[in-house]
This record gives structure tokens, sequence and C-alpha cells, in this order.
């Protein structure tokens, strides 16, 4: 058997790794995907190549992230592996090493914000976003399409992404009304810099099959072809199956599988999905297969009923309602980023972020500097209710001079009744801190 | 007195080891249109002046197996396939009578489709009762659960000569290696079987009551009589008595490579913490990928009478230009020059230099050295020692590539703890072993290449012989025990029985190593080292149950029954 792609698979199970040992984030969560391709003999297929992580370095992280008080307190090694697994299947990629690649890797990334006092969502580190920008420091400028497919919304991701119109963002999940985090509604479209950019897709519960790849087809395919990535990047969650026991969708492997052949990312990267019996082992071998261009007619969970899982009329309606809306919103999201906008020169929202697996709770502003040149110099003011006063200061990648020296200088003024004062500048690829 | 016999391609090997001391050995050219009466000829010349009563084991390597895949002399077989959902394989590699029935068994060994009765039936109307055939039975995740392979095995009984049950030959998980191997084992298991009726018989006849064991691709030994239920176990056993041969000839047990040169070939092997290599899956024959464990072995084309070439004419400055211009094999085109060959060799080099004065050469053979040698040197406006040195620089460089291209694969295994990755264990030999008729002279050169130690034995001739003489049972053996199913399995041994809700790692661990010992004991009367290789103990969190998922590998040790005086 010959795979098509050429396909790069990190598989790092974290076998002496848990959150705790009861917790949904626990060793035994890709036991059962790794029985199930050790069965099917993935390894032997010519054109699939397993390969280990390289754990993350301090700089990887700190392009991405700003932990606080560092890196070393915030991440554990089993993080900075899981991170660094995420940076191999970026680099197989881009080295030309394959075609394609998926990091089966864990912990997951995408609830991670930008700023980091703990874990949430079961989240440290955004492990594609520190993938993705170790990429983007090394081969250089990249329009990246980030798709994120978890059943939660990937309020991590946005919050990274939300103010860059080179890395557009659409993140379909179960609405947040119904579920964990409670964000990613269809208003939220981005920054000043980048409005529109940022696409949520909120879903009902028990839409199935039928109403994900209506969405597929209908929102997030014409998206990409307006938008043309240089590269598409998958966020890989499996928590949107029928059997996932902290979800209420009704997705299937099959169902995952045709929307990889569809959606055709160079990258996957795995997020959540806890169903690690029922689901994950087919949903991971639909998408493998679906990666590397072979057949995957024959993946179906034992239980599988297409009968049952078949999707109510009033979902289809309501689904079709949601795709109109957020595609309507994506043609006029220039007027929109008028009316959101004005003519401020300095755009601030405010934010409270709770790190549900830790207990902590974060109270930020973020401000961005509005500017015709580039993205704008942005920052963060934030404190927690374990006693840190932050400001982080961001220098983006496209950042004009006028805003890389206002950067360095805030940060040089700043730290008066802080904690820790931080400034990335993404131009010179430097972290600073005091 | 131990026996070991190695039947190679083209020669069979024979020594006879008491007290540690070589007391005989022979060699013989194989006869391939009778390899049983090359073996009992080679037995009986060793043999002919020793004391039988003395002989307390004979160890044979054969080809029987090996031989009667590649040329396809092989029994009829059926095979009944129970693939479930997921990849649709057609196996195209196997040419048979293959059937897909109904029924599935999950990752976890829980029972989700049974067997369909009348489909069973079906297939049964339309075979003979008593036919010649032989059947294989393979059902996905038979290691977890072998109630449908059992099952299967036991309904067609009558029907079949010989039934192999995938779940028997290995415990590891690969559903289309098993498919082969299961397949493979009943296709070779007639040609076997004959093969061990007749050494018995050849034996009794002579009054030896020595036990008979074979070697197996891993290295270590199995009973004749278990060869015979598993003949699959014994292909491709050559390159696992070259690795033990050379194992034996020297004492120590560093991280090493191994390299045996030969005419036509040198095979790569690597000794880790005084163990070898083990391929990650298994050994693969013809277009087979099994799950029989093997000695990691790379066979590359560069021996003694590897044909010389230049690739381009004409000097050059750079020295790494210069020596990338001779080409060292891969192609063999028959004898070295000086020994009536028709192109010059590696081992015309050696002439040149001088390295070659044990074989009393005539002036007549060192000028057709000297003819074809100069030709190449001339072509790099080289003299013809300055040639014949870079020439074997060459062939270590070769080596040295290859050796450093298998170390990168051996050290990106895949890894599945953050232990592991943070460890990030490299193997890096400390010494090269080498053996074969080039190995003296080719030690200096390989030291150049590779800046390490390079050690060679006196002797070497016979080490196959050897390695299979002081080859020792072996034997891996991998448990699962899911205590939320209540269910222990050791697909190896056939075990699949009820465990309590509160089995624990350390349970598991003494069972599987009584059960070990006591296979031990049955495989030889020397006490032999057990080990646990690999072990796990999942918490298991499904909605309001929770348990464990024990996983255990254990196996015999690899090694040598003794050492040898060298």
């Amino acid at each position: 058997m010959q795979a098509k792609n050429k396909l790069g698979l990190v598989f790092f199970p974290a076998f002496d790794w848990a959150i705790s040992p009861s917790h949904p984030e626990r060793e035994e969560r890709l036991l059962y995907t790794q029985d199930q391709i050790f069965e099917e003999g993935i390894q032997d297929i010519a054109g699939i190549e397993m390969y280990n992580p390289v754990p993350a370095t301090e700089k990887d992280v700190q392009r991405v992230h700003f932990a606080v008080p560092d890196v070393r307190t915030r991440f554990s090694e089993s993080h900075m592996v899981s991170m660094g697994g995420a940076i191999e299947a970026f680099d197989l990629v881009f080295s030309g090493r394959a075609d394609k690649s998926f990091a089966l890797v864990r912990p997951p990334g995408h609830h991670a914000h930008r700023v980091v006092y703990g874990d949430r969502g079961f989240c440290v580190g955004n492990i594609e976003a520190v993938g993705l920008e170790a990429m983007r420091a090394k081969y250089g400028d990249l329009r990246v399409a980030v798709i994120d497919t978890d059943c939660h919304h990937g309020d991590g991701t946005e919050d990274i992404y939300w103010n860059d119109p080179d890395t557009l963002l659409i993140s379909f999940h179960q609405d947040g009304r119904t579920l964990y985090p409670g964000t990613g509604y269809i208003g939220d479209a981005g920054g000043p810099g980048a409005y529109g950019y940022n696409v949520n897709i909120p879903l009902p519960p028990r839409t199935g099959e039928e109403g994900y790849l209506y969405v597929l087809e209908n929102v997030i395919m014409p998206i990409l072809d307006e938008y043309k990535p240089d590269l598409i990047v998958n966020s890989a969650g499996q928590d949107n199956h029928y059997s996932d026991p902290i979800t209420n969708m009704n997705f299937t492997a099959q169902g995952y599988a045709i929307l990889n052949e569809r959606l055709n990312p160079d990258i996957a990267v795995l997020e959540g999905g806890y169903s690690i019996e029922s689901a994950l082992p087919y949903i991971n071998m639909g998408i493998i297969l679906a990666m590397a261009g072979l057949d995957y007619s024959g993946i179906r969970e034992p239980d599988y009923d297409p009968v049952r899982l078949k999707q109510e009329s009033s979902i289809t309606e309501y689904v079709k309602e949601v795709c109109d809306t957020v595609n309507d919103r994506w043609h006029r999201r220039a007027e929109l980023a008028r009316d959101e906008y004005g003519d401020q020169k300095l755009v601030s929202r405010k934010k409270n972020i709770f790190y549900d697996t830790d207990g902590i709770m974060e109270n930020q502003t973020q401000n961005f500097k509005v500017c015709k040149e580039c993205s704008g110099l942005n920052y963060i003011d934030s404190n927690s209710d374990r006693g840190s006063r932050i400001k982080a200061i961001t220098i983006p990648r496209d950042a004009c001079s006028v805003c890389q020296k206002e950067g360095y200088d805030m940060y040089e003024q700043a730290g008066r009744g802080l904690t820790n004062v931080y400034l990335q500048d993404r131009i010179n690829d430097q972290y600073h801190a005091k | 007195m131990l026996i070991g016999i190695d039947m190679g391609g083209t020669h069979i090997d024979g020594v006879a080891i008491s007290k540690n001391k070589i007391v005989k050995s022979v060699k013989h050219v194989v006869d391939h249109t009778d390899l049983y009466q090359t073996i009992l000829h080679a037995l009986n010349d060793l043999i002919s002046d020793l004391d039988q009563k003395d002989i307390s084991r004979i160890n044979l390597s054969t080809t029987i197996s090996t031989n009667s895949i590649v040329e396809q002399k092989i029994s009829e077989v059926d095979l009944i396939l129970q693939k479930g959902p997921g990849i649709n394989y057609e196996f195209p590699e196997i040419d048979s009578n293959l059937k897909y029935i109904d029924g599935y068994v999950d990752h976890r060994g829980k029972m989700v489709k049974d067997l369909n009765k009348n489909e069973l039936e079906e297939i049964k109307s339309k075979l003979k009762s008593g036919a010649n055939k032989n059947l294989a039975v393979v059902t996905k995740f038979s290691t977890r659960n072998p109630e449908h392979e059992q099952a299967l095995a036991e309904y067609f009984a009558d029907n079949y000569y010989q039934i192999t049950q995938g779940h028997t030959l290995s415990g590891r998980l690969n559903f289309p290696r098993r498919v082969n191997t299961a397949y493979l084992n009943s296709a070779v298991y007639n040609t076997f079987q004959k093969f061990a009726l007749n050494i018995e018989k050849a034996l009794a006849e002579k009054e030896i009551t020595a036990p008979i064991y074979i070697l197996k691709a891993d290295g270590g030994t199995m009973h004749l009589k278990d060869a015979v239920e598993t003949p699959v176990e014994t292909i491709l056993s050559g390159p696992a008595a070259s690795f033990m041969g050379i194992s034996a000839l020297f004492d120590n047990q560093a991280d090493s490579v191994l390299l045996d040169i030969g005419g036509t070939t040198t095979d790569i092997f690597f000794l880790v913490d005084g163990l070898p290599v083990f391929e990650p899956a298994g050994i693969s024959i013809d277009q087979h990928k099994t799950l029989v464990r093997a000695i990691y072995s790379v066979s590359i084309g560069l021996g003694g009478d590897s044909k010389l070439s230049v690739s381009e004419s004409g000097s050059t400055d750079d020295p790494a230009d210069l020596i990338r211009k001779i080409n060292v094999g891969p192609e063999r085109e028959g004898a070295p020059l000086v020994f009536g060959g028709p192109e010059p060799t590696l081992t015309d080099a050696m002439v040149i230099l001088g390295q070659l004065e044990q074989y009393s050469l005539t002036e007549e053979q060192i000028e057709k050295s000297e003819i074809g040698i100069g030709q190449l040197a001339e072509k790099l406006k080289l003299s013809k020692a300055e040639f014949s040195e870079l020439a074997l620089n060459r062939a270590a460089q070769i080596i040295k590539e290859k050796v450093d291209q298998l170390l990168e694969i051996i050290n990106s295994q895949p890894v599945y703890t953050v232990r592991e990755v943070l460890a990030d264990r490299q193997i890096k030999p400390i010494e090269i072993k080498v053996i074969g008729g080039p190995a003296e002279v080719f030690s200096s050169y390989l030291e150049q290449a590779f800046d390490i130690e390079v050690k060679y034995p006196n002797r070497y001739e016979i080490a196959n012989a050897i390695g299979a003489a002081l080859a020792q049972p072996t034997l891996e053996l991998n448990l699962l025990a899911d205590t939320q199913r209540k269910i222990l399995i050791i697909p190896e041994l056939n075990i699949y029985q009820k465990i309590g809700s509160r089995y624990s790692l350390s349970e598991g661990r003494t069972f599987i190593l009584d059960q070990l010992n006591q296979a031990a004991k049955q495989l030889s009367e020397s006490e032999l080292e057990t080990e646990i290789v690999e072990e796990s103990s999942f918490n298991m969190v499904d909605g309001f149950k929770s348990g464990k998922n024990i996983r255990i590998k254990a196996q015999i040790k690899p090694g040598l029954s003794t050492e040898i005086e060298h």
C-alpha cells in the first residue's frame, strides 16, 4: 500500500503524563488510538513515516506567550515536548520531509491565550500557534488559515491571532451558550488590524454529518478560495463525535475523514476529544488515511448507526441560517470594521479569563493601536487573583518603525506598580522581560 | 558437547564444541537439490569420530523454510480473515484463496459482532473433508481476544491438514503482518514437517538422543517439535547465526557495530547494552512483512570480490572528490583478476598493496591484478599503490556512510513517554567487530573511517556454526490484563482467562515471569535468564467504572550458552 501524499506522523501519546489520575487528559487518552493504528499496520504503509517530538525551547514559547512569571515556571517538560511535537509536524512540511503532517500529541493547546498564568481547558501552551510562529521565524512571512474543528471554541487561538490579518482563523464549535468556554460568537470578528479574519461558526447541539459538511462546503471552502492561504492548518479536535462524553454533537469518523479530504490541510494538530475508546481510534485512523490520500471508506465506529445519527431537519435549517449570516458578514467585513471601530486611534477590550483547570481568575485589558502602516502595536494590562500585575507589549511581525520604537519606549517606561513587564519583538524575534 | 550447524547459500558449516573448546569443524558445499542430505552429510562428517553419548545438544540453522518460500515450493493454503471496519487490505502479496468473514472484535478485545454461522456453513459446504490443504485463520485484534480464531480453527478442523491461528505467532498488534505470518506458517508447514521427521529418523538410527533445536531469526533457538508447529519462525536465521557467531568470538559487550565482510556482501548488525538490536516490527521475506522477531541486519553489496570502477576520468585537487570517483561494488562480476576473474576487484587492490602474501601468489597472478588496477589508476593519474590505497579507503567510507544512515534510523525509533524524549538516548557504538576474509586487511581502513577501535578475531571461518552451536532458546511473551473486562491474555501461550477487578501490575509481573520460567524449563535443561522488557499500567475511566489496563512484555534474554576459548 502506497500513500499518495507523503505523510509525517508525530505520534506522541505521552504515556507518562496526566493532569490527574482520572482527568480526561490522562495517560490512557491515546492508548486505544495507538492500538488501532498499530493493528491496522499504519507504520508499514509506504509514504507514512513516524517522527518523535523535539522539545520546544523557551524562545519558541515566547514568540506566542507571555508566561507569568516565566516559561520555566509555567510550562512543564510535558508541555515543552507536546509543543515540540507540533513544531516538528510543521517543520516536516516546511523542510520537505513530508507533504503533509499530523501531530497526534498531547497535552493540547487551543484554549491557551497569549498571557499564561496556568492551565485552562486542559491547555497551557497553544501548540499550533507555537509551531506556526516557529515556522514564520525560520521561513519568513506566511499567509495561513487555521481551521479549528474542535467542538469547543478555539478561544486561545482567537486571542493570539485576533489582530493578525495574515492568520485567518475559522472556528466551528458547539454554541458557546451551551458549552465551555462560552465564547465564539459570530460578532467576534477580530481586532482593528484584522477585522473579519476571525470567523466563528457556532453550531447547535446535535449537529451531525450533514451540518458539518454543509458548513465546510458553504462557508469554509468559499472563504478559503477567496483568502488563498499559503498553508492550511487543521486544529483537529475530535470531540464533535457522537460518543464524546463532554459535548453534545453527532459527528462521525467518516465525517471527519471526508472533512479532512475536502479541507486538504497541510498540517493537522490534535486538540481535544475525550471519547478515547469509542471515537478517537476511528477518527484518527480516518484523518490519517484522508491526509495520506488513501481509501478511508472502511473506517467506521463499531456501533455506527446512520439512522440514529441522522440530523433533525430543524437543525439543518438552523445551521443554514448561521452559515448565511457568517457568509454575509465575511463579504461585508470592510464595512463592518468601520461600523465596529470607526475612527478610534486605540481600541481596547476587557476580558475576564478563568483558568478552570488551575482555578485562577485573570482580568485583562487588551489595547490595539490603530496604525495605517501596520497592524499596530498592542499591549495587555493584566492582573490575576494570585497577585500578579503585568504589562505585556507586542510589536507585531509587520510593525512599522514608529510602532516598533513606541513598543521599546513603552517597555522602558513601564514598571511602576507592576510585578512583570514583557516585550515581544516579533520583527527581531526577541523577547524581553523585567 | 554442543553441535552447531549453519546452512548458508553456498556452504554448510558444522562445529562441535566441548568444554569451551572447538573440538571439530567441517565445511561442505550446499547441494540445493537436497538440503536434507546436505545437513545429514555435514552432521555425519562432524560426529563420525566423536562419542555420540557426549552430545548434549544439536542446534541447526537451516534454510529449509526460507528456500521453500523464496522458491515458491509451498503448500496450498486457504485464508479466512475477519478484518472488521478498517483499512481495505487486499493482500496482493498473498497468492492464495482469501475469504473475508463477518464479525468483529475491537481494540479492547470486546466482541462487537459475533461470527455468522450461516456464512461459515456455506464456506464449509464447499470444502471437502480431509483435503490435503492448510488453513490460516486471522481475525483483527485476535491478540486481544482470540475466541474467533479459536472457534474457526475448531470449526474447520476436519477440513484441513493443518490450521494456523494468527494470535499464536506473536502477541504484537499488526493485522496485515499477522495475516502474512500465519499464511507463511501454513505455507511452509508441510515442507518443514517432512524435514523434521527425516532428521529425527536419521538421528534415531544413529542412536543420538540429544535434543535438536532450530535457530530463529532473533538469535535464539526453539525445539524441533515446536518448530514443526511454527516453522515460520525458522526463516532467515542465517544473519542471526552470523551475529551470534561474531558475539561469541569476542568477549566484551560494548556497544558495537558488527560487520561480516564476505566476497559479495557486507552484513551490518548492532550490539547495544549487550543485546542485538532487533527489527522493530518483524522480518520481511519476499513480498511478505511478518511478525517474526529478528535481529536487525542490513546487507550491502560490498565485499572482497566487489568490482572496482572509476566514474569520471581526470584528476582533481580535492581529495574528497577524488575518492568519490572510485566505485566499489555493488555488483560482483566474478572472482578477482588475481584468481582468474574478469574485472579488477577490491581483492586486487589488496594484492597491489602486498596484503595477500599468505596466498603465495605467482608472478603471473600478481601481474593480472597490476594490469587491471593500473588501468583504473591511470584514469585518475595515480600510481597503482595510491589508487589501491584509495579504493580500500573508499570501501571503508561506503560502509561508514551506511552505518551512519542505519544509526540514524535506529536512533529515531518512536518513543512514547516524556521521559524518553527528554533522555534522547542516542546509540553511539564505541567499537567495530569485524569478521570475514578481508577483515584483517580492512581493519585499519575502517579504523580510519570510523575513528573508533576495530577488532577482528584470529579465526572466523566457522563463526556462523559457532553462533548456531552456542545459541539458546528464546521466547517473548506479551501480557495484557484488563481489570474492567476482567480478562488476562498472553496470546503466545494461548492463555485467555478471567481475573479479578483488583488485579495489579505486580501480580501480572509475577504471573508472566512464572509462565515464562515454566516455558524456559521446557525449552532447556540449563537455566535461562528471564526478564521484563516493558511494563505499564494505565488508569481506565469509563463512565463510573474504573480499572487498570496492564501491559507487560517479558522475554528469555537472548544470549550465548557458554563462552569459547579464542
